[in-house]
């Protein structure tokens, strides 16, 4: 809401500076946004009298003006035709910052100026640009040019939260303004002399939908004369932006700002029969508003009829076939009131918003109906002139009924936390126009009846804010809850998302947060066939663009672009890692399935230190490394890596899936070649994604403490000749699984490969033997591990190197 | 013979000290004196032309000799080593160390964690809730019908007609007061929707709401809990101020702004002069609420809360572009 200060100040009086007052307000509830001068150019800018015009010896189009502000001349070069002596005009003095830019002193061919003397157009007030702008005569001389015109105003941008409808007027600010200052409000004249027949004998109004439209008035006047506004007027409703169109709309605009009641005039003679029907929208009616449009009107809308057909679309905007023009002579006006959420509705479905719409979808004054409508026949009748019909029409099915509501005083304070008595609580209620009156005697009970405009108030709690908030939030003490406060702990899946993350990060990862929305494009990149229950995804209905147009049903297209979005950036090293909610559709369910993965991506150097990087590359090892530890983390033990059951977006050659027992929990490995270049990524990644909620669930138990051994313990290496394909898992698994009393650990040392060896390769296995009760002896391990190396060999036909 | 004996250790002590760490020379003078064919092995041949009676003696002085020509050499070589070992060449001490590699966490999630631990230790337990959420618990049973101006606050992702993405962290206050009974003290952090994109608005963001709902719980009760959470979070010496708001599910609400952390309230860019900066938003529960949830407003009362975490964030690294978060540069993560 735009206030003009000087327009505010018509109807309440505050000695508070500006910025003071846009600050109350604010701890009032109203926000100030901005505050700011109207022109503050014009400072700058001030009359003079024209003393002397001599022509310009260098120029035959311009003249040299001696003028004066009374006690200072000024020597000025001008190219205005109609520069006279005697006239006053404004002079933007050097320094005036105008809309067309600063005027500075100058030499005008080979003249000095000390200033400009403007046209309207000019000073940004007007659109006459013929010459100077010539002031009444009687304009005092040496004074600002906003001061001489009235318009040294200043204005303040003040949000208004969607419950207080009733402050997006003057008015509605004044009252405010009159709470905070303790003072009253002014309300404008609404007297009109009513010199023409009765209104009855010219028209009717007919309410056929009074949910829609509990009261509509009318006034009729008569005989006017379409025209511009006087200065004031328009210099009114400029000053809050809006645009001046001619007499009898400008006042309709001017109530609606002045009193927040939105009115709508018609051009009487264009009403067919004369009369006002109010009903609901037929279903696959038609009507052209007054923009111009046609509008196909939504089923139930409130429509303003004559006696054949629509002429407005109640409370939102006009027609076409009955607006004013510039030869209509008589003009019916309405003032009504709409039901917020019929307009709002209305306002919706044809997205159509109006300065109408807004105010009607957030509550007018149902009582305030006939004091617009009044002072609008008061206001056209002096600036168009015309003979006012002798009273009004008002139909008004559904009367207001106040509510009558019950403030106790002492629950209000506990619930609060302040100490009011009753007295101050009625005395802050009053200020914004409640009747209060005690009921119990003792002042701790109240009856509070709010005004008309406060449809917002209408229980105990209500009046309860209202309180509190113009005692000021400030005034109410601060105080700590009572009972006992024991701190509450993250619960373990929590804590095991928050650890998780801490590990991944000490361990080198970035962690990266996407958007939960991706476009179905990224999820085809991951060459996906169409059958893959990855590719079906939640659907936003009003997506921003088609980036962002399904929930993600995987990790993996964030993690891709984060790869390219850095090596673009030749961040080449790229460890990242995002732990979050995918959304799988819930099937048959309106929610979606929420479960939480952890996936990652790798790439660049091995070692990111310059100076220490051997120039090896991130490989297989790495994201396997990355995963183990995750399980590591949750204590999981006995997880295989198999080359099967491989999502398309890994590389079948060096990717695994990773199961815990016979469930398949998450895959790692290299992305395919043709992701890679789908994702435009110049060096390889490697991933890996695991279900969280599933590892969360198969954690292992908590550490306990297992003694630590007291007798040393003997370690023996057998190196195998084995067949390239030989997995080095298997020989491992073999060996744990004979279940050799004294071997204590097994561990792959070395895996090695050479032209000598051909296609076989070596690989090292250690075995390390313990007794927990004696230190073995070398005899006794020797023939413990010749027999272990000899099922070995034997189970895989391999030799010993 | 004592004399000789006397010379020999006074020339050997000379020529050592002349020597000094060099250890050649020193085997070499130690050769010339100690050797089988050296100077004491000299006075020892002629041992045998001393007079019977005074040979004991002559002895006793050589092998005394002996051991002082021994230490001298033992203690010059010890000492010739250890002056050796002080010209080692030392290594270049600015040599970058080996580091171990290190991420780091986001920092929308350090300061999710920041605000949950204060929470936490104020008592107030994480509770979580879905991100695709119903219309009713995202709108509806917060007091927010369809067709409500309230709902052009906030611009709704749908998925459906009756499921949208939260555009806010709020259905979790409805959600758990369904399933408990006051006293209740929950934080609920999260990720939420809206969609609206520009310099200062990302369509998604993350959100903490808070709920304290039990006997009693006033509106100072709000003041004190926000209070020390500011405190906490920003430090003690921030002040803050409660300002009269609106929400459809609060009643009175209250914005609350902290003095600005860039002028400390002076008046600047970050905070359009006015030296406040908004940082959450809160108020009493409203009574229209608890009726969704079964709850007698006679007979408890409760406020909420809730507050945006890149905003905090923000403000906490001094970080002017929201949309930073969600590019993930690592020039970016790496700096928090």
């Amino acid at each position: 809401m735009l206030i003009s200060l000087n327009w505010l100040r018509e109807y309440v009086d505050c000695p508070l500076a500006p910025q003071e007052l846009g600050d109350r307000l604010t701890m009032a509830g109203l926000e100030l946004e901005a505050l700011w001068h109207r022109y503050p150019y014009l400072k700058d800018v001030i009359t003079v009298r024209i003393d002397a015009v001599e022509p310009h010896p260098n120029a035959d189009r311009l003249s040299i003006c001696s003028v004066s502000n009374g006690s200072k001349m000024y020597k000025v070069v001008c190219g205005a035709p109609n520069v006279r002596n005697g006239e006053i005009a404004p002079l933007a003095t050097a320094g005036a910052e105008l809309p067309g830019g600063t005027v500075c002193e100058a030499v005008v061919r080979g003249e000095s100026s000390q200033g400009m003397l403007c046209s309207e157009k000019e000073l940004g007030l007007g659109d006459d640009q013929s010459g100077i702008w010539v002031l009444p005569a009687d304009t005092p001389v040496g004074v600002a040019l906003d001061t001489v015109l009235g318009i040294d105003d200043m204005l303040m941008g003040i949000g208004i939260t969607p419950n207080r409808g009733d402050c997006l007027s003057m008015i509605g600010i004044a009252r405010e303004v009159a709470a905070i200052c303790g003072n009253s409000v002014k309300y404008p004249a609404t007297y009109v002399e009513e010199t023409g027949p009765p209104i009855e004998e010219s028209t009717s109004v007919t309410i056929d939908d009074p949910e829609g439209c509990p009261r509509y008035s009318a006034r009729l006047i008569r005989g006017v004369k379409i025209g511009p506004s006087p200065d004031w007027l328009r210099s009114r409703i400029e000053a809050v932006g809006m645009r001046s169109i001619n007499n009898i709309v400008d006042v309709t605009n001017f109530i609606m700002i002045e009193l927040g009641q939105p009115l709508h005039a018609f051009d009487f003679n264009r009403l067919r029969e004369h009369r006002i029907v109010v009903r609901k929208a037929a279903a696959g009616e038609k009507f052209t508003t007054l923009d111009g449009t046609e509008r196909d009107l939504p089923e139930g809308a409130v429509m303003i009829c004559d006696g054949a057909g629509p002429v407005a679309i109640g409370g939102i905007m006009g027609g076409l076939n009955s607006e004013i023009s510039p030869d209509t002579m008589d003009v019916l006006i309405e003032s009504a009131y709409f039901q917020p959420n019929s307009i709002r509705k209305t306002s919706r479905r044809l997205g159509l918003k109006t300065e109408s719409s807004y105010r009607f979808e957030r509550g007018t004054d149902p009582e305030g109906v006939l004091r617009a409508l009044d002072r609008a026949a008061r206001l056209m009748r002096d600036v168009a002139g015309g003979t006012v019909s002798a009273g009004r029409i008002d139909a008004y099915p559904r009367p207001h009924t106040a509510p009558v509501l019950t403030l106790r005083v002492d629950s209000t304070n506990g619930f609060l936390g302040t100490s009011l008595t009753g007295p101050e609580m009625k005395k802050i209620l009053e200020s914004i126009e409640m009747r209060v009156d005690e009921i119990d005697g003792e002042g701790k009970i109240l009856r509070v009846i709010p005004p008309s405009f406060r449809g917002d108030i209408t229980r105990e709690v209500d009046l309860a804010e209202e309180v509190a908030r113009l005692s000021g939030y400030d005034s109410i003490p601060v105080t700590s809850p009572t009972g006992a406060i024991e701190s509450a702990p993250l619960d373990s899946h929590q804590k095991a998302r928050r650890d998780l993350k801490r590990m991944l990060a000490g361990a080198g990862f970035f962690e990266v947060i996407n958007y939960s929305f991706i476009s179905q494009e990224a999820i085809k990149k991951l060459r996906l066939p169409e059958a893959d229950p990855l590719v079906e995804t939640v659907r936003l209905k009003n997506p921003l663009s088609d980036e962002q147009a399904v929930m993600r049903t995987s990790l993996m297209p964030g993690l891709l672009q984060n790869a390219q979005y850095n090596f673009d950036r030749r961040n080449e090293n790229v460890r990242i890692f995002e732990l979050s909610k995918v959304f799988l559709p819930g099937k048959g369910e309106l929610l979606a399935n929420e479960p939480h993965h952890i996936a990652g991506l790798m790439a660049g150097a091995r070692v990111a230190q310059l100076i220490y990087s051997s120039g090896e590359e991130i490989d297989y090892t790495d994201i396997k490394g990355a995963v183990e530890s995750i399980l590591e983390f949750f204590r999981i033990e006995g997880a295989r890596f198999r080359a099967e059951e491989l999502p398309p977006w890994l590389d079948p050659y060096s990717s695994a899936s990773v199961y815990i027992g016979s469930e398949r929990i998450g895959e790692l490995g290299r992305a395919h070649q043709e992701v890679e270049e789908a994702f435009d990524l110049r060096r390889p990644v490697f991933l890996f994604r695991l279900d969280f909620d599933r590892l969360f669930e198969l954690s292992g138990p908590s550490s306990s403490f297992k003694g630590l051994p007291k007798f040393p313990a003997v370690v023996r290496d057998m190196a195998l000749v084995a067949d390239q394909g030989l997995p080095v898992e298997k020989p491992l698994d073999y060996i744990s699984s004979i279940n050799e009393p004294l071997l204590e650990s097994v561990e792959i040392f070395d895996i090695f490969r050479s032209e000598q060896l051909g296609d076989k390769k070596s690989v090292g296995y250690r075995l390390t033997y313990r007794a927990a009760d004696r230190s073995l002896t070398d005899e006794e391990i020797n023939t413990v591990h010749d027999k272990m190396v000899k099922k070995v060999v034997e189970k895989f036909g391999v030799s010993l190197r | 013979m004592k004399q000789a004996v006397q010379n020999l250790l006074d020339t050997a002590s000379n020529e050592v000290s002349g020597l000094g760490d060099d250890q050649k020379a020193l085997d070499q003078a130690r050769v010339k004196f100690l050797g089988r064919k050296g100077e004491l092995a000299q006075l020892f041949k002629e041992l045998g032309k001393v007079p019977e009676q005074e040979r004991r003696e002559a002895g006793r002085i050589l092998n005394e000799a002996k051991a002082k020509l021994e230490a001298i050499f033992s203690d010059a070589l010890e000492n010739s080593r250890r002056l050796a070992a002080g010209k080692r060449e030392s290594i270049d001490v600015t040599v970058p160390g080996r580091k171990p590699q290190q991420g780091r966490l986001h920092p929308i999630t350090q300061v999710a964690l920041e605000i949950t631990r204060i929470f936490n230790w104020l008592g107030f337990e994480t509770v979580e809730g879905p991100e695709i959420e119903l219309d009713y618990y995202n709108f509806e049973a917060l007091n927010i019908p369809k067709d409500h101006p309230a709902r052009e606050m906030q611009d709704t992702f749908y998925i459906s007609e009756d499921v949208v993405l939260r555009t806010h962290t709020s259905p979790i206050q409805v959600r758990t007061m369904e399933k408990r009974r006051p006293p209740i003290r929950i934080i609920a952090p999260g990720r939420t929707y809206r969609c609206d994109s520009d310099v200062t608005h990302t369509p998604m963001f993350h959100q903490v709401e808070g709920l304290m709902v039990g006997k009693g719980v006033c509106f100072g009760d709000l003041k004190g809990i926000l209070t020390t959470f500011v405190h906490q979070m920003f430090g003690h010496d921030v002040g803050l101020r409660f300002r009269p708001s609106f929400f459809p599910f609060t009643e009175p609400s209250a914005e609350v702004d902290i003095q600005c952390v860039m002028c400390r309230g002076q008046g600047c860019r970050v905070c359009s002069q006015t030296g406040w900066l908004e940082i959450l938003g809160s108020g009493m529960v409203d009574p229209e609420v608890y009726k969704y949830v079964g709850y007698d407003p006679e007979e408890v009362t409760g406020f909420a809360f809730g507050m945006g975490i890149e905003r905090i964030a923000m403000l906490k690294f001094g970080i002017d572009d929201l949309r930073l978060f969600f590019e993930n540069d690592l020039r970016f993560l790496n700096q928090f």
